[in-house]
């Protein structure tokens, strides 16, 4: 009897390795997308970002999930430099359509709509891309399985609609055991590497694994930005609340504490 | 009296330096719970040509903001002050907080508290707007600084503070915002002491400043304003109302010279979303002034019917493009002419019975967001006048921040909205450092 549950445990967990192995490029890139923007049901962080140029921005960063799909909601509470400080920015993400976003500015009490943007300009005027934060759609690159590591999977992704963006394909490195993306570069036309995002320390914050470190190089340009994320919490029971103009207008405790 | 408020400025300015140039005593403050902002800055703007009745300066000042919220568990209280050294002012030492003349212009001093889960209330001076438009204001009935605002002071200044009693109320349907100001807030409108202006008969300026009669009495001249809104989908739609007066002048009493701000009502609503890849909005509201009904007081605006529609969309990367058009409709037209007749007015200045005027803004950002080109152009095919307002910011660093820009009038006639202005053609040029 015993000897038929070991077999069972045995045969159970290897099918689960051939499966594992067996992960098809598309699988990877959802569960890496899953790890790296959807961990938990909400969460929320303090963001310190240092630009190479000696400039910084300071802000604290909210997410909820919308149950029941990839839609998510982000409020962010800018606290520093002096230009943004006090201003909020409020996306409701909709992969696949244009999200809508919304800024306040306190200076004038106003709600600006912002009108829907090109996903790869750059965020707060750092070398970070609007897609860098909030995600690029899954279904807008072709995903091919190009090297398989002890520890890790390489993504290749080619651009469905090559026309409309500034690379030609990037390439992922993404961690086995918590398919986090660890590395990203971006090759131009002829095949040269001009853009790298890389991920620093990753922590268990309440069983999620977490990068609390990220790095874009812009190599044509020369000019870097660094993340670090500090204070991170997951499951906080979010109100939804808090992702609408009333709390655009007056910022919640989450963010001014 | 009069060389106290220099003296303060200089003291603060210095302490400002001293603010920006040393973080690690900011740092300190901010450690010890208080948080404390705000900024110094220099500007100064030039008239492109002479204006018989106004000085050629058209800015020369310093400001010192102090910004300083103040967190508890119950509320949130706000103070936020310029204290000005106004070069071109002709009294500095007498404070005016309603109009914002004198070394000091509150901007802000409120409490916020949300006693219910459903309920905020915001009690003192505050800034106020809602609306869809984009520097054109149908809904918003809100204090507006046109002085300031012509003058090429930054944009924040184009909002004059209100005070008010600010209630919103979240029940499950929608949203309510009601506004009541118990004594009425004026725009801080064109006076001719720093801009001349059409003041019935000829262009006017500091020879003829502005006489106005102002309601003033506590709870009696008092304002409200209330905006019903929510979300259908990605469109946001609101209703408004607003029971109050006109904000800038929108009369005159015959017997006294005085300019007046007659009774007004306004009836409204807007809604905005997702259009074609960018942003709709459309905005209408009807004036009901309470003083001219018929439209045949020559001395009282009519009432009006005022639309707008708008499209902004980013048209290439980092540029963004907005377009709107809005209308003033005059109504009872037919009793407005006839009663200019039977005053013995001219019919040559008469006003349309419908003013057309489309914008356009254009904004660029370049160099990584630090340099913002922008300009905003309205120009009114009825009235056959034009402004154009152009900038450019640049931000030095996360601590400094330059800019210039100019403010162009032009027109057909002297009597116009925008016409009136031609001889405050203006360039300007700021220099800010934050703390």
């Amino acid at each position: 009897m015993r000897r038929a549950v070991w077999m069972a445990v045995m045969m159970t967990s290897m099918s689960v390795v051939a499966r594992a192995a067996e992960l098809t490029a598309d699988e990877i890139v959802a569960k890496a997308n899953e790890a790296a923007y959807y961990a938990g049901e909400d969460g929320r962080a303090t963001v310190s970002m240092r630009l190479s140029d000696g400039r910084s921005r300071e802000f604290v960063i909210l997410r909820k999930d919308v149950p029941g799909g990839l839609d998510q909601m982000f409020y962010v509470y800018f606290k520093g430099p002096a230009d943004v400080r006090k201003m909020s920015y409020l996306v409701h993400k909709h992969p696949g359509k244009d999200d809508d976003r919304w800024l306040f500015l306190p200076a004038l009490n106003l709600v600006k709509r912002i009108a829907p943007g090109d996903k790869r300009t750059s965020f707060v005027g750092s070398d970070f891309l609007y897609e860098d934060v909030s995600g690029r759609g899954l279904d807008e690159d072709t995903h091919e399985l190009v090297e398989t590591t002890d520890a890790q999977y390489v993504v290749n992704n080619v651009p469905k609609d090559p026309a409309a963006i500034e690379f030609a394909s990037y390439k992922v490195w993404i961690d086995k055991d918590t398919f986090l993306p660890r590395r990203a570069e971006y090759l131009d036309q002829n095949g040269t590497v001009y853009r790298r995002v890389s991920s620093g320390e990753i922590q268990t914050i309440q069983d999620y694994p977490t990068p609390t470190e990220q790095k874009v190089e812009d190599l044509a340009r020369g000019t870097s930005t660094t993340i670090t994320f500090s204070e991170i919490k997951y499951d906080l029971g979010l109100n939804e609340r808090i992702f609408t103009e009333r709390f655009l207008r007056r910022p919640p405790r989450e963010v001014t504490q | 009296m009069k060389t106290q408020a220099p003296a303060l400025i200089i003291v603060l300015l210095l302490a400002t330096a001293r603010a920006v140039a040393a973080p690690a005593w900011m740092a300190s403050l901010n450690d010890a719970g208080v948080e404390l902002h705000g900024f110094a800055e220099y500007r100064y703007g030039l008239r492109t040509q002479s204006d018989p009745v106004e000085e050629d300066a058209s800015l020369n000042e310093l400001r010192l903001q102090i910004d300083s919220p103040w967190y508890h568990d119950l509320f949130t209280a706000q103070i936020k002050a310029d204290v000005v050294y106004d070069d071109l002012a002709d009294d500095r030492s007498d404070v005016d907080l309603e109009t914002g003349q004198g070394w000091l212009d509150l901007r802000q001093a409120n409490v916020l508290a949300s006693p219910l889960s459903w309920m905020d209330l915001k009690l003192g001076r505050q800034v106020l707007t809602w609306g869809t438009g984009d520097l054109v204001f149908i809904n918003d009935l809100f204090p507006k600084d046109w002085q300031s605002f012509f003058l090429g002071r930054n944009d924040e200044y184009l909002k004059a503070p209100s005070d008010a009693l600010f209630v919103s109320l979240f029940p499950a349907f929608a949203s309510i915002d009601i506004a009541y100001t118990p004594r009425f807030d004026a725009d801080r409108h064109i006076t001719g002491e720093r801009i001349s202006y059409w003041n019935g008969q000829r262009i006017a300026g500091r020879d003829s400043v502005l006489a106005t009669e102002r309601p003033d009495d506590w709870f009696e001249d008092d304002e409200i304003a209330a905006r019903l809104y929510g979300t259908v989908d990605a469109y946001e739609v609101a209703l408004y109302g607003y029971d109050g007066f006109w904000k800038s002048p929108g009369g005159m009493d015959p017997a006294t010279g005085k300019w007046l701000f007659p009774e007004l009502g306004v009836y409204g609503a807007s809604l905005r979303g997702p259009l074609t890849g960018g942003i709709g909005n459309l905005e209408a509201g009807y004036y009901d002034s309470g003083d001219d009904r018929d439209g045949d007081d020559p001395f009282v605006n009519n009432s009006e019917t005022r639309v707008l529609i708008g499209y902004e969309r980013e048209a290439l990367k980092d540029l963004t493009v907005g377009v709107q058009y809005y209308l003033e409709h005059m109504m009872d037209y037919g009793a407005y002419r006839r009663a200019l007749d039977t005053a013995g007015l001219p019919a040559d200045t008469a006003r349309d019975e419908d003013r057309h005027t489309v914008t356009l803004r254009i904004t660029w950002l370049l160099m990584s967001q630090n340099l913002v080109l922008s300009c905003f152009t309205r120009y009114s095919p009825s009235d056959e006048d034009v402004y154009v307002k152009p900038s450019a910011t640049y931000k030095i660093s996360d601590r400094w921040q330059a800019s210039v820009g100019g403010d162009l009038f032009a027109g057909e006639n002297e009597h116009t909205f925008l016409g009136q202005f031609e001889n405050n053609n203006n360039l300007h040029a700021s220099l800010r450092g934050s703390y």
